[in-house]
């Protein structure tokens, strides 16, 4: 069972609830979700407690996150777009602490599940479209019929463009939920490796440094795509935002 | 079936998967866990994105719109302030200027006033000196007429005596003086 690298996906009730036949129990999945959203509210809420003219470290993190995102969200939909700021920076901190929670040795990794992604990734998509429709009304629509193009092309862009726009909430959540599933398989792979060579004994024990090594590179890529893959989620929100807001490419 | 179940415990042994959790599969794809995933995702994400839009973002809006605000402020103090110094420094040059004009001025006028002395003293005693050279001329011409006219006495004087000396008798008065006259002529 410490071998399985999949068990660190496992969903396990820790209150189970049932309502109408539908099973809704809190888990080790709810509860790190909570985790999630406590310690990073909690993170940005306490550090800026200070409203310190000459931010901390601390309050310098907050700020930090705050204009990187506010910068990501501007660059590519204007200062209209800050309108969806809070959802933006909301998507962006939940995933990264829950990207970041995940890193924690027998913590359960909230983004690994493709359904979480891909909840998140409709609410982005359905935002866009529901903005999109509402702010636009059937100018929406010029987003699969891009100006400039000559109507006959259009019979082949126009799918094409339709085929983007329903396949991009696929796109987003499978990015994320893959990096993160896959990343973890891997570290605990060669986790697993050292455990294994290490029991051996003799020339293997010895040999059970190299993905002792591998273990501690991963660590640290693990990392990065944790950030990464935050960043690129909240850069594609940014950008499928930009549509809601400017259809007319 | 024996066998089925014998080779499936083996799997299982093999995989580490606990017979019970066997039948769900890949964790992820085991749809009998996503209602209540998506149930706690959506709770917990809208109340994280309730605390979000509530309170950290306006604050953390704030804070940087406070930081924006005081360094504007502070500029444009700065601004002000070194306004006022150019000014000062302005006001100084000017009155630099209007002293360095007035003590020109000033020292010309000095100068005037002490050439216009100087020269007064001057024609003073040039005029002084020419009147002095007036009487000493005028005194030298006296002494000079006086010496002459004792001349004609003397040499009468003389001519008397020595008329008398050569002819024992001296010459009239009359006969003394034409006689004088076209010698001296």
């Amino acid at each position: 069972m410490a071998n399985d690298p999949i068990h660190q996906f496992q969903i396990q009730k820790i209150f189970p609830i049932e309502v109408g036949g539908m099973d809704l129990s809190f888990t080790n999945s709810s509860l790190f979700m909570v985790l999630t959203v406590a310690s990073a509210a909690a993170f940005l809420i306490f550090t800026t407690s200070g409203r310190g003219l000459i931010p901390g470290r601390m309050q310098s993190v907050s700020e930090m996150a705050y204009e990187f995102v506010a910068g990501m969200l501007r660059s590519s939909a204007g200062t209209e777009g800050m309108r969806f700021f809070p959802l933006v920076f909301s998507l962006f901190m939940f995933v990264l602490v829950a990207n970041l929670l995940g890193m924690f040795p027998y913590f359960f990794t909230v983004t690994s599940h493709i359904i979480v992604t891909f909840a998140l990734a409709m609410l982005v998509i359905g935002t866009v479209t529901i903005y999109g429709l509402m702010r636009h009304g059937t100018k929406f629509f010029h987003l699969f019929a891009p100006s400039g193009v000559p109507p006959v092309l259009l019979l082949i862009v126009a799918p094409i463009e339709v085929v983007s726009f329903i396949s991009r909430p696929i796109s987003l959540s499978v990015r994320l939920f893959a990096n993160m599933l896959a990343g973890h398989i891997t570290l605990k792979v060669f986790a697993g490796f050292i455990v294994s060579m290490g029991a051996a004994g003799g020339l293997s024990a010895v040999g059970a440094i190299l993905p002792l090594g591998m273990t501690v590179a991963l660590t640290a890529l693990e990392f990065l795509v944790a950030f990464l893959q935050a960043y690129v989620f909240t850069v594609l929100t940014c950008m499928y935002l930009n549509d809601a807001l400017h259809p007319s490419h | 079936m024996a066998g089925d179940t014998q080779s499936n415990a083996e799997l299982n042994t093999e995989l580490h998967i606990p017979a019970e959790e066997h039948g769900a599969g890949f964790p992820p794809f085991d749809s009998s866990t996503y209602a209540s995933q998506i149930l706690w995702l959506a709770l917990t994400f809208g109340v994280f994105y309730w605390i979000m839009k509530n309170v950290a973002v306006p604050r953390i809006a704030g804070i940087l719109e406070d930081r924006k605000d005081r360094i504007a402020g502070d500029l444009a103090e700065a601004n002000r302030l070194k306004q006022e110094t150019d000014e000062a420094i302005a006001a100084y040059e000017q009155a630099l200027a209007e002293a360095r004009a007035k003590a020109h001025g000033i020292a010309s006028e000095t100068r005037e006033k002490l050439k216009a002395e100087q020269d007064a003293r001057r024609e003073k005693a040039e005029a002084e000196l020419s009147e002095k050279l007036a009487q000493a001329e005028k005194h030298i011409a006296g002494v000079k007429s006086e010496a002459l006219g004792q001349i004609e006495e003397i040499a009468g004087d003389t001519t008397s005596a020595l008329v008398e000396a050569l002819m024992g008798k001296a010459p009239t008065k009359t006969d003394l003086t034409k006689a004088l006259k076209s010698a001296m002529n």
